[in-house]
């Protein structure tokens, strides 16, 4: 097609599900030039949900969480090599072994990493894990098939939360410390979180709430930890789930709007640079890209979800190959799930988006229920347990701002019909970041977050 | 009674055969208001909305003028049921059928079905014409439900009489005797109800590997359907899972008579039949609409209100072909990627036996275009059955070599 950019050179840096996603649709869309994807795992693409569900029950094994391709992809792949910079002037990605690949259009799909113990000397004990990668995963998975006296669980966000739950449906001892009221209280409120605290406590979690972990104790292998309460625990085991960090060190000198929030770009992927001017060639997706959405007051949204990565993605590649009006924005409704502790938690909008929430169907009780929450009388989320049909309506009136609380007459409604304040805390108080931040439309804030060369 | 309203006219027998114009004109109505105070609704996105709607119910009960014979017979099954109640009872009939629980139940059941498809052709070959429905696509699903539920094949007779009236009941075309089909359907229902539980009951002592052995033993931690619910469960089930699928086999091959070069191209190409199947599930559906619903609120679709407590009907068949969804609606295009349709529903009560329903016609479908050899439609359009809600032949006669 005429004025179409079909050809030329693409390099898409991160080879992981966004970046997966987005050299398939490159391809399938009529992409003809040449296409090389860089990521510095030395594996193909694999799917990270399993890793603290089904890997650390035993069901599924870590080396069989592959991505299953949906096409052929004709690309170079460069695995096992990290990015260390961009230079976008001579418009190429500068690689840890010293190659220069060059580059006519990039997308950043750099995601994120776990969030690291902050005491380096304590976070190399043995017992302490995080949980990223398949490596973390297997070598988790064969500790706790080793039977472990106690597994201590640093924060309880919905990774902490999962690896719990599969721990007690091992059999083994847990101990979950969160400094936040409640567990998944950052991502859902006060409502979702004292229910997820109360069945935690069900299932037998030694759940501590308010406290934070001060030591991780031993002496070359993990013995116990330390709480800011002054109690202590024995454990052989311990995971940090304290949440991700975004990667984009490698752009800290490449111009480009990139900071501990993510890779700001506009509503077509394409990334700002610091001074807030829009980019033509450099794109982002996934769980690294910060990006505004009209249903959220066109705040930036930074969101960590696997719905989010596929989506996003997509959108860049179109966009990658497309000219000017048939370009297309990014608008998808967030949305992610979880299983744990039998629960099976779907959301859709963004619940922390939100003053108040009401119990719209189902009731708390039976733990089977839809929470709706709204902002300012408009309906910005919606979250279900164990009731994931039900989600599809709300999608629909969160995509139409409609009025928060929804209209009434639901069948199942049985308890709870007032709203009342969704209390969602402040992120700072939360062991494990939130998983979606919202952070005001301020990309030249970037400019003081540029980190200093090294 | 002005006997010409839509809904008189979709109903009516004459226009079985083909009622898809009428459900166009539907569409282009948006919604219509029925004189006898029903609504219909015959978009594509309007019906997925209300089926995703927490405040359309599907208990029957919930209408301004309840039928009065509802309470002559058993109470009603999961699908006339809102949640929270239709979740358990949903919930503890699919711990026998399908995941979490029985995962495997459905695609263990492939080389039965395979074989028993290929007796019944086997009992037919060589015939130059035989009734697609009566030799083939009806025994095969009651001989599969039957096995599944642990039903005696030898009783088809007895049953067959009951399932007749209860599919009777549903019809909703209006006009006619307006309780008399009801209050045989009820009975029916409570006849066969109480055949069935007998059965179950049978089981306590005597189980086997099959539902109503499951219904009556196993794990009680979450929770065991009662007595009652048994009679109500397990006649849905008989009903459903044989009541549907004989019209998504029957339609299936006279939709392929129709298309020869589609027929071919399935025969060369087996691999192509799940596609098919959704195409004709989309195409014919099986189930045409849902005469069940009710708001609960009113509630506005498309600019019209829909009062609490009407009876809403949801005309499945003319969503699946809403050219606003689906380009070229009207075309069988067995190759279609867009598998959205509405043939099995949608929400909190899409189909129960769809994966069972799916395995079936698969493999009738390619097994009997295998078998046929050069076959011609010896009647078209064939003779319906009556109901304009589970739609399809009566008889399909079929002549070939
Ligand atoms: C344990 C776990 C459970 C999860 N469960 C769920 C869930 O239930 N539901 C849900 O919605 N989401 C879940 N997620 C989140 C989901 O997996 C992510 O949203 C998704 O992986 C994001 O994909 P991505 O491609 O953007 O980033 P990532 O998957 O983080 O991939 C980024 C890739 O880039 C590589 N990379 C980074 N820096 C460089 C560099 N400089 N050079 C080269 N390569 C680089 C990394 O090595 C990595 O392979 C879970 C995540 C984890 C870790």
């Amino acid at each position: 097609m005429h004025g179409e950019p079909r050809d030329g050179r693409i390099v898409i840096v991160g080879a992981s599900l966004a970046g997966l996603r987005a050299a398939e649709t490159l391809r399938e869309e009529g992409f003809a030039g040449t296409l090389t994807l860089i990521g510095e795992e030395p594996h193909t693409p694999y799917d990270r949900p399993p890793l603290s569900k089904q890997v650390l029950l035993g069901t599924v094994s870590a080396d069989k969480t592959g991505l299953p391709q949906r096409r052929e992809v004709d690309a170079e792949w460069k695995l096992g090599v990290r990015a260390t910079g961009l230079d976008p002037v001579g418009k190429q990605v500068l690689l840890a072994d010293g190659e220069k690949v060059p580059f006519d259009r990039l997308l950043i799909a750099t995601g994120t990493r776990a969030r690291p113990w902050p005491n380096p000397a304590e976070a190399a004990l043995d017992g302490v894990f995080t949980l990223r990668t398949i490596e973390d995963a297997g070598r988790l998975a064969e500790r706790l098939d080793a039977g472990p006296r106690r597994v201590l669980v640093v924060g309880a966000g919905f990774t902490g939360s999962e690896i719990a739950s599969a721990c007690r449906e091992r059999g083994l001892e847990v101990t979950v410390a969160e400094r936040g009221p409640a567990p998944l209280v950052g991502a859902l409120g006060g409502t979702l979180g004292a229910l997820a605290a109360k069945l935690q406590r069900a299932h037998g979690v030694d759940l501590r709430c308010g406290v934070t972990v001060t030591a991780l104790e031993g002496n070359g292998r993990l013995t116990g930890a330390r709480f800011s309460d002054g109690t202590g625990i024995d454990a052989d085991v311990a995971v940090v789930a304290l949440g991700a960090v975004r990667n984009t060190e490698w752009l800290a000198e490449s111009g480009i709007a990139a900071g501990p929030r993510g890779v700001t770009c506009d509503a077509g992927c394409r990334a700002f640079d610091m001074y807030g001017i829009v980019t033509d060639d450099v794109f982002a997706a996934g769980d690294v890209a910060r990006f505004p959405h009209p249903l959220f007051e066109y705040q930036l949204l930074s969101l960590e979800h696997w719905g989010n990565a596929v989506a996003q993605a997509e959108v860049a590649a179109h966009n990658m190959i497309h000219a000017g009006p048939r370009r297309r924005p990014h608008l998808t409704v967030p949305a992610f799930w979880s299983s744990q502790f039998g629960l099976n938690i779907k959301s859709v909008g963004v619940p922390t988006f939100s003053d108040q929430v009401v119990i719209a169907q189902g009731s708390l009780k039976d733990a089977r229920l839809v929470a709706v929450y709204g902002y300012r009388g408009r309906v910005t989320a919606a979250v279900s347990v164990n009731q994931a049909k039900s989600l599809e309506y709300y999608q629909r009136l969160i995509e139409t701002a409609a009025p928060f609380p929804p209209a009434p007459g639901a069948a199942d409604r049985i308890e709870s019909p007032e709203p009342v304040p969704s209390d969602v805390p402040d992120p700072k108080v939360l062991s494990h970041g939130p998983t979606v931040a919202l952070t005001g439309h301020l990309p030249d804030r970037r400019l003081t977050l540029v980190q200093p060369a090294r | 009674m002005a006997a010409d309203t839509l809904f008189h006219r979709i109903t009516d027998y004459a226009n079985r055969a083909d009622p898809y114009p009428l459900y166009a004109e539907l569409r282009e109505a948006g919604v219509a208001r029925q004189e006898d105070g029903s609504y219909l609704v015959g978009t594509y996105h309007a019906i997925e909305a209300l089926l995703h709607d927490p405040r359309i119910s599907s208990d029957r009960r919930k209408r301004t003028v309840p039928d009065e014979t509802a309470e002559e017979g058993l109470p009603p099954a999961f699908i006339g049921l809102d949640d929270p109640e239709h979740h358990r009872l949903r919930a503890l009939a699919m711990r026998s059928f399908g995941p979490p629980h029985t995962p495997d139940r459905i695609d263990g059941m492939h080389d039965e079905i395979t074989r028993i498809v290929k007796d019944l052709i086997g009992s037919f070959r060589g015939e130059e014409r035989i009734d697609v429905v009566d030799d083939f696509a009806y025994p095969l699903p009651v001989t599969v439900i039957c096995r599944l539920l642990g039903v005696p094949i030898e009783d088809e007779p007895r049953f067959r009489e009951w399932s007749d009236a209860i599919v009777a009941g549903i019809d909703p075309t209006p006009g006619e005797d307006p309780t008399e089909r009801p209050r045989a359907a009820a009975e029916a229902r409570k006849a066969m109800g109480l055949y069935l539980g007998e059965l179950a009951e049978k089981r306590r002592t005597h189980p086997s590997d099959d539902m109503l052995s499951a219904f009556v033993g196993g794990d009680s931690s979450e929770g065991q359907l009662t007595p009652l619910e048994i009679m109500t469960t397990s006649v849905l089930l008989l009903i459903a899972g044989h009541e549907t699928t004989v019209n998504l086999i029957s339609n299936g091959i006279l939709t392929l008579l129709r298309h020869p070069d589609e027929l071919a191209r399935l025969r060369a190409e087996p691999a192509l039949m799940p596609h098919a199947v959704e195409e004709l599930l989309r195409y014919e559906p099986p189930v045409q609409m849902l005469p069940q619903r009710t708001p609960l609120a009113d509630i506005e679709v498309a600019g019209v209100t829909i009062p609490q407590g009407a009876p809403l009907i949801l005309l499945l068949a003319s969503g699946n072909r809403d050219p606003l969804r689906f380009p070229d609606p009207d075309r069988f295009d067995p190759t279609r990627d867009d598998h959205q349709h509405l043939g099995f529903g949608s929400g909190i009560h899409s189909c129960f036996g769809a994966p069972l329903a799916r395995l079936e016609a698969q493999i009738a479908l390619n097994e009997l275009i295998q078998y046929l050899d050069h076959p011609r439609l010896v009647e078209d359009p064939p003779p319906y059955r009556r109901s304009p809600v589970l739609r399809g032949p009566r008889h399909l006669l079929v002549e070939s070599g």
